[in-house]
């Protein structure tokens, strides 16, 4: 986009969903009974009321996946994907993106206040599983009053809560878009978020979570999970081709300082993160993630079996962290019950984030599926005889 | 099946000869599917489930774009995604002489479905034989490509591929020669069936596991 073209501006909601005559129960025991919500749409609502199309984020997102806020230097995470013409177009689609429970962004988190004791909640917040998710995200839908939703779309953790609805609750939605996911993490996986977790907690100014209290925040902790993180989410050939060995500018004398350009890198999106993600909520979601295991439930797929949802599952050929067997995986136990479903691995140099990059074929690919009739039309095409090729 | 509908001009020729060996409300693997024409007419008029494979990237996209459900995968390789017995009839459409390992193909496609339906171009049919004997290779409607720019690696003629199914425990259930040009001829069935070997262009074979 450029700068003569108008942003369209949006704004983040927020909207109280759970409270003491309707708190909200968490899988793994543990009430709240103050949950708000933050969230954002797109698009307007049709008179049928079945186009609503529900956008699920993943470790670090938010609300605001499309547009543009004031002030903003980028438009929304998935703006790629969703505006006026985009693979979810907000012309045709009445889009609705939320922050998870346990987000940073507005959605109660744990270190959020606990009304209770007037503290944030720190290491007390309930364990979230990926269903406390989904209980969240109908109950905004029913505040909005959309009672159906067209597709349900998410990439990484959110292509996981896809699932985890799909299953769950397959009444609710026509398709599921499930990209870079995961029904069941691999023990490098969990290591990964282990070692991220680690260097959050063995930080020095993390007491037991409660950081807060004492005026003070991990950020060096969280800032190591960040980075390494980051380089799981990226590929070899993707910081080769962005930075190579390419010295940092100003790296004049060799030592342990940044020298290379990779090390400048990281080291920004460490301190960018700090500023903007809370350490305990990293905590929490990556937590999710680890026993996120759906199948290992024989009945998973008896509710789904029973309607006409159909599933879109994608993969990208350079993503390591959640790879082309993590979707095959999901497509062979969604095959193995007779679901419809589509499955394309992309080809694309940038690993785990080319969820959220702009690569035609991937972008192409969801929008045909959102776009596609209930039912297939035959193709009717008059039959001349020893004409066609 | 409404034999009118198939008449009606909905499908490729020798794709409506496929559609009438499938039952309604059967589960349908279609291999090297292309635009997904054979199961968006098993979906959408014969109440049939489905999925179809491809590879190449405008017929994924269209396949998907008028709701067929399709997997990208590689026949060759890749096949093992799909569970034993998952579905009743695995259809391979005019692919198989362009696999790589066409054994390891059928061999799968045998452990996949209770039911396969293959067609393959005829090597032997009569106008190949022709340009043979003239010293060309043969090229017709069913082969369409020269020998140094074609997608087909493999050629066989039916009495040898017949052999080979027997080889990967198949019994051939139907035997359907077709003309040059795909459709089923309208001569003696019994001299047809004699002569297929010299006179189909090409053939679907309705196969089923000999044990």
């Amino acid at each position: 986009m450029t700068s003569a073209e108008p942003r369209t501006l949006v704004e983040t909601k927020r909207i109280r969903l759970f409270d003491e005559d309707r708190p909200l129960d968490f899988v793994r025991g543990g009430r709240l009974t103050d949950v708000t919500v933050a969230y954002e749409t797109y698009g307007a609502l049709n008179k049928a009321r079945d186009n609503a199309v529900y956008i699920c984020h993943a470790l670090t997102g938010d609300a605001h996946a499309a547009f543009w806020h004031e002030g903003d230097t980028h438009p929304g995470w998935w703006d790629v994907m969703i505006g006026p013409g985009k693979a979810i177009d907000t012309d045709r689609w009445f889009v609705i993106a939320s922050n998870i429970l346990g987000g940073c962004q507005g959605t109660t988190g744990p270190s959020d206040l606990d009304p209770a004791t007037g503290e944030p909640y720190g290491l007390n917040f309930p364990l979230i599983d990926m269903h406390d998710f989904v209980t969240v995200h109908r109950a905004l839908l029913a505040a909005l009053g959309v009672d159906h939703l067209h597709a349900v779309v998410g990439g990484s953790l959110g292509g996981m809560q896809v699932l985890d609805w799909s299953l769950t609750h397959p009444e609710d939605m026509d398709q599921a878009v499930i990209v870079a996911a995961s029904s069941r993490l691999t023990a490098q996986n969990i290591a990964f978020s282990a070692v991220g977790r680690e260097a959050i907690m063995r930080d020095e100014n993390f007491y037991d979570g409660r950081f807060a209290a004492h005026d003070v925040n991990p950020t060096v902790g969280l800032a190591v999970a960040r980075m390494m993180a980051h380089i799981t989410y990226t590929s070899e050939e993707g910081f080769e081709e962005k930075f190579a060995r390419r010295p940092q500018f100003d790296a004049r004398h060799p030592g342990f300082g940044v020298d290379f350009a990779v090390e400048s890198y990281l080291d920004h999106q460490g301190s960018v993160f700090v500023n903007r993600f809370d350490a305990l909520t990293y905590l929490y979601l990556t937590r999710v993630m680890d026993y996120f295991d759906p199948f290992a439930d024989p009945t998973a797929m008896d509710k789904v079996a029973r309607t006409a949802l159909k599933y879109l599952v994608m993969s990208f050929d350079s993503d390591w962290r959640f790879g082309t067997a993590h979707s095959r995986r999901i497509v062979r136990r969604l095959q193995s019950r007779g679901l419809p479903v589509s499955f394309r691995e992309i080809s694309a140099p940038w690993g785990h984030d080319s969820f959220l990059m702009k690569i035609d074929p991937y972008l192409d690919t969801v929008r045909a599926f959102l776009e596609q009739p209930a039912k297939p039309k035959p193709s009717i095409y008059r039959r001349r005889l020893g004409r066609h090729h | 099946m409404p034999p009118d509908r198939l008449t009606q001009g909905l499908l490729r020729h020798d794709l409506q000869s496929v559609a009438a060996l499938i039952n309604r409300g059967e589960r349908v693997l279609d291999l090297g599917c292309g635009d997904g024409d054979l199961l968006a007419y098993l979906i959408g008029a014969m109440g049939c489930t489905g999925t179809g494979v491809e590879r190449d990237p405008g017929a994924v996209m269209a396949a998907i774009g008028r709701g067929v459900p399709l997997i990208e995968l590689d026949l060759d390789t890749q096949l093992e995604e799909f569970g034993d017995d998952s579905f009743d009839v695995v259809v391979l459409s005019r692919t198989l002489q362009a696999v790589l390992h066409p054994k390891d193909v059928i061999v799968q496609m045998r452990r996949i479905g209770r039911r396969l339906i293959v067609t393959m171009p005829n090597f032997g049919y009569w106008q190949h034989r022709l340009r043979l004997l003239s010293g060309r290779m043969p090229q017709s409607r069913d082969l369409p490509y020269t020998w140094y720019d074609t997608p087909n690696l493999h050629h066989t003629t039916l009495v040898t591929l017949e052999e080979f199914f027997d080889e990967c425990g198949l019994v051939i259930e139907k035997r359907i020669p077709l003309d040059g040009r795909g459709r089923q001829p309208r001569i003696g069935e019994h001299f047809l069936q004699h002569g297929a070997n010299l006179l189909a262009g090409s053939a679907i074979y309705v196969l089923a596991r000999s044990n």
